[in-house]
C-alpha cells in the first residue's frame, strides 16, 4: 500500500495525474468526435449517393476495425499526412504533433464514428410530421433546423451519447503507443518498476470505475434537463 | 510484403477462435446474469448488476491484464490447480473476454427479458402452459430475437476485442501484423492489410445476422 | 460546394494551428523507459538509466539542446523514420537487419545476451562453453542448446536481436513467446509461465537483485552475428529524405555530431564512468 502513496517514493501523484491525463483526452477526443460527426452525419443523411458513401464508409471501417489498428494508423502515418498536406500549402519543414493531440485525435476518430451513428439515429427517428409542420408554418430551412430538429435530435441523442462517453473513456486506455502517460501507461509503468502488476493494474480498474461513476452521475443530470416537458 | 500474407491468414483463425470461444461462453454466462437480474432474490440480483457494471465500467485491457500478469502473482494461485487454466495466456485471454461480453450480453438480455409485451406472458398462462415452460417456449425465444441487433454490435465489438490478445503473448491478427512490422518496418501497410481482414469478418458477421433475423421474422 | 470548400479548409487550418509546433533545432532522442538498467522510470515518473545520462552527455558535448522522449519499444524503428523524434538511444544493437532501414552511430557500450532460468529448473546444470561469438561459429555449442531448448517455451521482448536469434534456425524449432517490455518477460519467467528467457545478461541480475527473485544464468553469453556489433545511436539515413534537402542534411550532420560526441566521451572516460555506475562493470565500447 505504501506504493500508493504521494510524493518521491509512491506512485499516488502520478496515478493522480494520469487520471486527469485519462479525463482530459477522453474529453477533448468527445468534442473531436462531436466534430467529425457535424461533418460525417449530413453525409450520412444526404440523397446525394457519393457523399452518402463517404460517410458510410467513414462509420463502417472505423467500428469494423479494432481501436488498436486504428490508433496505429493514425499514430504512424498521422504526421505523415500532415507533413503532406503541408508541403501542398508549400511548407517544407518538419511538423511535430504532441502526444496529447496524437492520442486525442485517434481516439476522437473513433468517437465521431460512432456519434455519428448515434446522430444519424436521431435524426431518422424525428417524425416526418415535425418538418412538414415547420414547412407550413413558413420557417427558413436553416431556422427550422436550429429551432425544430437540432434540439430534438439533442434529446433523442443524449441517452445513447451516453455510451458514446463509455466507449471513448475506456478506449483512452489503449494510447499508451502514442507516449501519452495516462492512467494504463503510469500503471503499466509502476507495475513494471515495482514488480506489483496485481495492485497497480486493479488499483486502475478502480480508477475507471470512478470515472465512470462520476461521469455518469453529471451525464444522467443532462439527460433529465433535457428530458423536461417529455 | 506479400509474403506476409499466408501468416496474417492463420493469425486470422487464431483471431476467429478466441472471438467464436468467448462469445459461446459469454452467452451462457450472460444468460445465467440476466436471469439472476430479473428474478426476485435481491442478493442475486445486486451481485449481477456490480458484476455488469464493473465489467462494463473499465476497459478490457485492465480485465485481461489483472487475470493474466496480476493473478499470476499469487503464490497461493500459482501451486493450486487454477495454474493448469491461468499459466495458459490463451486462457487467460478466453477468461477476461468471456467475463467481459458475458457482462455486456447479460444487459441485453435483461432489456429484452423486460420489454417482452406482456400479452405474451398472459396468453401462456391462459393456455395453461406451466411457468418454466413459458420461459423457455415464449420468454426465451422473444428475448433472443428482440436483442439480436444490439448483439450483432457486441459481437463486433468482441471481434474487435480479441486484438487485445496480442499484449498477454498470443499471436493473433493484430499480434502477428505487429511482429512483421517489428521485422519489416512498414506499419502502415501491414495495418491496413490487417485492418482490412477485420472489416471482411466484420461484414461475415453483419451478413449472418441479417440471415438469421430474417429466419426469426414473425410470420405476418 | 463553396460551404464545403470553406470548411476542408478550415479544417486544415486548424490541423495547421494545433501542430504548429515546427521544426526547431532541438534534438529529440527516445528511449523505452522499461530496460534497467539501460533504460527505466523511477517512481517520480523520470527517465533514468544508463543511456539517460549518457544521452544528456552527448548533447552536452554536441552543444544541442536535446529532449528525451519515452517510444514503447516495438513502434521505436517506425516512429523515427516517421519523424516523431532524432535519434534513439534504447539499449538498440546494431544489427545488418536494422541497417537496412536505419542507421547508426559507431557504438557505445556492448551488452552479452544470457539465458535465465528459475532456480531448481532442469536447464540450471546446462553445461556449455562460457562464451559464443556468433560471428566465428560455435556450431557444437548450438547443437547442445538445440537438445536443451527441444520443447521448451522461451520468452524474449518482441522485435529484439533475442527473439532474431531465436527465430533462425541456430537453435532448432523452440517455442518462442513475445512480449512487450522486458518487465513483462521477467514476470512470466518468475511465475513460470515460460522455462527460460533470453535478453541482455544485465536485464536479468538486475531483475534479480531488485526483485530477490532466484533468477540465474545458465549457458553460454552470446555476441556476434544476430547479436549484431554493440549498441549505437540510432539515426534516420541521409537518404530517407534525400541527401540535398534539409531534412536529409540535418540526419546527416547529426550523425556526424553524434559520432565526434561519442568519440571524446570514450576518451575522457565518461562512458565507462557511466557503465560502471550503472551496469557495475564497465561496459563501454
Amino acid at each position: 500500500m505504501e506504493l500508493l502513496v504521494f510524493g518521491k517514493n509512491g506512485w499516488g501523484d502520478e496515478l493522480f495525474f494520469a487520471t486527469l491525463m485519462t479525463l482530459a483526452v477522453a474529453i477533448t477526443a468527445m468534442l473531436i468526435g462531436f466534430f467529425f460527426a457535424l461533418i460525417f452525419t449530413p453525409l450520412k443523411i444526404s440523397k446525394n449517393k457519393i457523399l452518402n458513401f463517404i460517410g458510410n464508409f467513414y462509420t463502417t471501417v472505423i467500428r469494423g476495425v479494432p481501436e488498436l489498428l486504428v490508433i496505429y494508423l493514425f499514430f504512424f502515418g498521422g504526421s505523415t499526412a500532415v507533413m503532406f498536406v503541408a508541403k501542398i500549402f508549400g511548407y517544407e519543414g518538419y511538423i511535430e504533433i504532441n502526444a496529447f493531440i496524437t492520442g486525442a485525435f485517434s481516439i476522437g476518430i473513433i468517437s465521431g464514428a460512432y456519434s455519428t451513428e448515434v446522430f444519424r439515429g436521431a435524426y431518422q427517428s424525428i417524425k416526418r410530421g415535425q418538418f412538414e409542420a415547420s414547412k407550413v408554418l413558413g420557417l427558413k430551412k436553416n431556422l427550422s433546423f436550429f429551432k425544430v430538429i437540432l434540439p430534438q435530435m439533442l434529446r433523442l441523442a443524449i441517452p445513447n451519447i451516453t455510451n458514446v462517453w463509455q466507449i471513448t473513456l475506456k478506449d483512452t486506455a489503449l494510447i499508451s503507443v502514442t507516449g501519452l502517460v495516462e492512467i494504463m501507461r503510469q500503471s503499466h509503468i509502476a507495475a513494471g518498476s515495482t514488480r506489483d502488476p496485481l495492485l497497480f493494474y486493479s488499483f486502475a480498474a478502480v480508477l475507471y470505475l470512478i470515472l465512470t461513476f462520476f461521469s455518469m452521475k453529471v451525464l444522467n443530470k443532462l439527460e433529465t434537463h433535457y428530458q423536461r416537458g417529455h | 510484403m506479400i509474403s506476409s500474407f499466408p501468416k496474417l491468414l492463420n493469425a486470422t483463425l487464431v483471431t476467429l477462435k478466441l472471438v467464436s470461444l468467448s462469445l459461446i461462453f459469454g452467452i451462457f454466462l450472460g444468460t445465467f446474469f440476466a436471469i439472476l437480474r430479473t428474478g426476485k432474490n435481491k442478493f442475486l440480483k445486486n451481485f449481477s448488476y456490480y458484476y455488469s457494471y464493473v465489467f462494463r465500467g473499465t476497459p478490457m485491457l485492465v480485465q485481461l491484464f489483472i487475470i493474466y500478469f496480476g493473478l499470476a502473482q499469487i503464490e497461493y494461485l500459482r501451486s493450486s490447480f487454477l495454474w493448469i487454466i491461468l499459466k495458459e495466456p490463451y486462457w487467460c485471454a478466453i477468461i477476461a473476454f468471456t467475463l467481459n461480453t458475458g457482462a455486456y450480453t447479460s444487459e441485453i438480455l435483461r432489456s429484452a427479458f423486460e420489454t417482452i409485451d406482456k400479452g405474451y406472458i398472459e396468453a401462456g398462462q391462459s393456455l395453461g402452459i406451466p411457468k418454466n415452460k413459458i420461459f423457455y417456449k415464449i420468454k426465451f425465444p422473444i428475448a433472443i430475437r428482440q436483442s439480436l441487433p444490439a448483439y450483432s454490435n457486441e459481437m463486433i465489438l468482441m471481434l474487435k476485442g480479441t486484438s487485445l490478445a496480442s499484449t498477454v503473448t498470443l499471436m493473433d491478427l493484430t499480434g502477428v501484423a505487429k511482429f512483421i512490422i517489428s521485422t519489416t518496418f512498414k506499419p502502415i501497410e501491414i495495418f491496413i492489410v490487417a485492418g482490412s481482414i477485420y472489416l471482411f469478418i466484420t461484414f461475415l458477421i453483419h451478413t449472418f445476422v441479417k440471415l438469421v433475423e430474417r429466419k426469426l421474422e414473425y410470420p405476418k | 460546394m463553396i460551404r464545403i470548400k470553406k470548411l476542408i479548409l478550415s479544417i486544415f487550418a486548424f490541423l495547421f494551428l494545433i501542430t504548429s509546433n515546427t521544426y526547431a533545432d532541438k534534438v529529440r532522442i527516445a528511449t523505452e523507459g522499461a530496460y534497467p538498467p539501460w533504460n527505466s522510470k523511477s517512481a517520480d515518473g523520470k527517465l533514468i538509466g544508463f543511456e539517460v545520462e549518457l544521452a544528456n552527455v552527448l548533447c552536452g558535448y554536441m552543444g544541442h539542446e536535446c529532449t528525451i522522449v519515452e517510444q514503447d519499444w516495438d513502434g521505436m524503428i517506425p516512429a523515427l523514420r516517421m519523424r516523431k523524434y532524432d535519434a534513439i538511444m534504447a539499449g538498440m544493437s546494431i544489427t545488418d537487419e536494422r541497417k537496412k532501414v536505419i542507421t547508426f552511430s559507431q557504438g557505445y557500450a556492448d551488452e552479452v545476451a544470457s539465458l535465465a532460468v528459475m532456480k531448481g529448473s532442469s536447464l540450471e546444470s546446462l553445461k556449455t562453453v562460457e562464451a559464443v561469438n556468433l560471428s566465428k561459429g560455435a556450431k557444437k555449442t548450438l547443437k547442445t542448446l538445440t537438445t536443451a531448448l527441444a520443447g521448451k517455451t522461451v520468452g524474449v521482448q518482441v522485435g529484439t536481436i533475442h527473439q532474431n536469434f531465436l527465430e533462425s534456425g541456430d537453435v532448432g524449432k523452440v517455442n518462442v513467446r513475445t512480449y512487450k517490455t522486458q518487465d513483462e518477460v521477467n514476470l512470466d519467467l518468475a511465475a513460470g509461465r515460460i522455462d527460460v528467457a533470453l535478453a541482455a545478461a544485465v536485464a536479468f541480475t538486475d531483475y534479480a537483485e531488485k526483485s530477490g527473485k532466484p533468477v540465474v544464468l545458465v549457458g553460454p553469453t552470446f555476441s556476434g552475428g544476430a547479436f549484431g556489433n554493440g549498441v549505437g545511436v540510432g539515426l534516420r539515413q541521409e537518404a530517407q529524405f534525400g541527401s540535398s534537402t534539409a531534412m536529409g542534411k540535418r540526419d546527416g550532420q547529426l550523425l556526424k555530431d553524434f559520432n565526434k560526441a561519442i568519440n571524446k566521451a570514450r576518451k575522457d572516460g565518461k562512458i565507462s564512468e557511466l557503465a560502471i555506475k550503472w551496469f557495475g562493470f564497465d561496459a563501454s565500447m
